[in-house]
């Protein structure tokens, strides 16, 4: 079945150079049809690869690999991306996807606008395509089976982490069509109102599975990893932050080109720049320049073709982009403080952030051409990214009331003095009651200071409770998404200032102290999974009359010769009480259990936030746009 | 209206202020927490940096050195092949395949007195085939 495989994706890899053909010259219905095939094709193809997995056929290299017989089935499936080549198949899979879907929905008046953008997208699919089966094929057959598969990375064998790939290269190869209609556009010398109106939901459909893509990923990393934390400012993690900030930087910037034909070649270069970050994240995972927690298998050949392909699209629109930006004018005009001038400052704010964190991710590179090994931790993004994000926060309620065109300073005061409030109102009950330090007062402030601006925003515009429910679904959607902000920075802020955290070594029957909780380990069993074994410690958990059971696990994973700790987590609603199962330590002749113990308020709204987050951007793009015409 | 284009110089003047302050800020925050990577060889030779410091010390963990403190604590020796050593006290849970004659980085920092690096973190392998970047170029002593 595999060679069938191979040989769809090699039809599908000619299906591409086709579209990319007969699309670049305009033939827009020739264009859609073979886009259309080459995504059938492709799933066919990536199909066979599923059914190598699910059927654990150990003559296929791969399966061998990173498979096994005893493995449950959902990550026997899921499996097929949990690995290089099978995520790489995943991706084509996706960029023809998003050929089909450009295919199938791109309805306006310009043909040859669409065919060119199909065109764009299926030239990136043939180097996707090409880099799939000349330099990471998932096809190969061994000459022997053997008889068992080495198994899945067991820290992989997760429902979080089953979803997270799709989701991600959702958003990442999504950018790839935004970056097919900016180059389709460029070609065309057209960059107007009417095509911020066609961009903008491909853009919304590239944040939202990034937005659900990054927040999986972070849910894993707090509960599997069992170190407590939900962001580490990896280069892995980092490498996905950063298409996202561009991805919002692009959604607002392509309102006003949509809205008041202004930023045009601003709001292009965003659409490539997203496309170029993801690419750069790909190349940075891939390419293992960069020490970072989440190891992937790396090969820097792979990384080096990763980036020459890079250099080409990125060079390929840059070039398109210098021979266009002088054309690309007009729009209405504008003072400095207006709706406008407000976005522009967003974009300023997410695109400094970008550089920060671009920075922060590439310096040790940078060190190290000059001979010296180092690393950029937390304190470094603390440092620089936090207070950017913390001012274009605090700014963000205020200026969005502004109007287009034009806006009045008059009520500024008003808002700074009802800031000064909120942050007086946190820092004194913070102060008072729960003892906590200025800077978490001033973050608390934000978070509420986001949520109520929300509120305001969308009472402002309805005016009557009647008006609120008729007002666009992406007035509403953009209300969601600032609150899941306002709510995301509440819990961030709540999780990184108010934690508690201990390391406990105890013997059965002994308990310790946590932020008011009695831990008591009770015992500790030996129990058995599909394809692991595990020790079972089992705690109890007490405050006051509140008892809870919580029982983390180590696990073994023979097939994989590999430990991983299954952390026990329970919501009190206002806080996590989380353990993680460490060593089992002889000392003086009595085992001892040692634990990860945390007490995380407000963790949950993170998660909470950054779903509201991607929902809202959702709400944004299903709702009905009223016509724009040039 | 303002002419368009002192509004413009006002605006670029405005972005060009806003990215020198970040771009201040960036400099001056990688000065101070850029973690420097030392093997014990490179330890001695350039001496212990002051305490508080954060840095990352790589090698491997000397079989037989792993011991177990009050509480949670453990402490281990890392060597590089050469003749030099940095014991190593991390309170907390090692990572899963933190093993004796594994490649370790711990990050951390010296105390006010003393040589014995106190880790706030400490990275091993993560699967059986992965190993931490810096290590490559480290032999183990056996």
């Amino acid at each position: 079945m595999i060679e069938i495989g191979h040989f769809l994706a090699f039809l599908t890899l000619t299906l591409s150079v086709l579209v990319a053909f007969v699309g670049l010259r305009g033939n827009r219905a020739l264009a859609g049809q073979l886009s259309i095939a080459a995504f059938v094709l492709m799933t066919l193809s990536f199909l066979t690869i599923v059914q190598a997995f699910v059927r654990s056929d150990f003559s296929v290299e791969l399966v061998a690999n990173n498979s096994h017989t005893m493995k449950p089935m959902l990550y026997k499936f899921a499996g097929t991306w949990g690995n290089h080549e099978g995520s790489m198949a995943l991706w084509c899979l996706v960029m023809a996807g998003f050929g089909a879907a450009g295919a199938y929905w791109l309805r306006s008046d310009r043909p040859v606008f669409e065919a060119r953008v199909l065109g764009v997208q299926g030239l990136l699919g043939v180097g996707a395509l090409a880099y799939l089966l000349f330099a990471s094929s998932p096809f190969t057959r061994l000459d022997t089976a053997p008889l068992q598969g080495s198994d899945l990375n067991p820290l992989l064998q997760d429902p979080a982490l089953a979803a997270h790939p799709p989701m991600l290269y959702l958003g990442y190869v999504g950018y790839s069509f935004v970056f097919a209609l900016a180059a389709a556009a460029l070609i065309e010398g057209r960059v107007d109102r009417q095509w911020a109106k066609i961009v903008r939901p491909w853009a919304l459909a590239a944040f939202v599975p990034l937005t659900f893509g990054i927040a999986l990923g972070s849910y894993w990393a707090y509960y599997e990893l069992g170190w407590g934390g939900w962001w580490f400012w990896d280069p892995v993690e980092n490498a996905s932050l950063m298409p996202w900030l561009i991805g919002a930087a692009f959604m607002h910037s392509v309102t006003v080109t949509e809205k008041r034909g202004s930023l045009r070649s601003w709001t292009v270069l965003l659409a490539v720049a997203a496309f170029c970050f993801s690419i750069l994240g790909a190349f940075l995972v891939r390419s293992g320049l960069l020490t970072s927690v989440h190891a992937f298998a790396v090969d820097p050949l792979r990384g080096s073709l990763l980036l020459t392909g890079l250099l080409i699209y990125g060079s390929f629109a840059l070039g398109l982009f210098a021979w266009r930006a002088p054309t690309l004018k007009g729009g209405l005009d504008h003072y400095l403080a207006s709706r406008e001038g407000a976005l522009i400052g967003n974009n300023l704010a997410l695109g400094v952030a970008t550089l920060t964190v671009l920075l922060g991710t590439l310096f040790p590179l940078i060190a190290e051409a000059f001979g010296q090994v180092m690393s950029v931790g937390e304190p470094y993004f603390n440092l620089t990214f936090t207070p950017i994000m913390a001012l274009a926060l605090i700014a963000l309620p205020v200026v969005q009331a502004w109007s287009w065109g034009r806006a009045d300073w008059a009520s500024l005061w008003k808002w700074g003095a009802g800031f000064v409030g909120v942050v007086a109102f946190f820092w004194l009950i913070g102060f008072g009651v729960f003892d906590i330090p200025l800077l978490a007062g001033v973050g608390f402030a934000i978070g509420v200071w986001l949520i109520y601006g929300a509120g305001f925003e969308i009472w402002r515009r309805a005016k009557t409770a009647q008006r609120l429910f008729k007002l666009p679904v992406r007035v509403w959607g953009m209300t969601v998404s600032h609150i899941g902000l306002g709510v995301f920075v509440l819990g961030a802020v709540g999780e990184t200032s108010l934690r508690s955290h201990t390391t406990l070594a105890l013997e059965q029957g002994q308990s310790a102290e946590l932020a008011n909780w009695t831990f008591t380990l009770d015992r500790v069993d030996p129990i058995e999974g599909p394809n692991w074994y595990a020790d079972r410690a089992s705690l109890i958990v007490e405050r006051g009359n509140e008892q809870i059971r919580l029982e983390p696990e180590k696990r073994i994973y023979p097939a994989a010769r590999m430990p991983t700790t299954e952390t026990a987590i329970h919501s009190t609603g206002a806080a996590d009480l989380y353990v993680a199962l460490g060593d089992k330590r002889i000392v003086d002749g009595t085992p001892r259990w040692t634990f990860e113990v945390f007490v995380k308020p407000l963790v949950d709204f993170i998660y909470f936030g950054s779903l509201l987050v991607g929902l809202g951007a959702a709400m944004a793009m299903v709702g009905r746009r009223k016509k724009v015409s040039e | 209206m303002m002419r368009a284009r002192t509004k413009r110089l006002y605006a670029v003047g405005a972005a060009t202020v806003l990215i020198a302050c970040a771009v201040a800020l960036m400099a001056f925050a990688l000065r101070r927490h850029a973690d420097l990577f030392y093997t014990p060889e490179l330890l001695a030779e350039r001496g212990q940096p002051e305490a508080g410091q954060r840095i990352r010390i790589g090698g491997f963990v000397q079989p037989g050195s792993l011991t177990y403190g009050d509480g949670a604590e453990i402490r281990f020796v890392i060597e590089d092949g050469s003749a030099e050593t940095v014991r190593v006290s991390y309170l907390g849970i090692a990572p899963d395949l933190f093993r004796e004659g594994e490649g370790v980085v711990a990050t951390g920092a010296f105390p006010v007195s003393g040589d014995l690096f106190e880790a706030e973190q400490i990275l091993a392998k993560h699967d059986e085939e992965y190993q931490p970047r810096e290590l490559r170029d480290v032999a183990p002593a056996s």
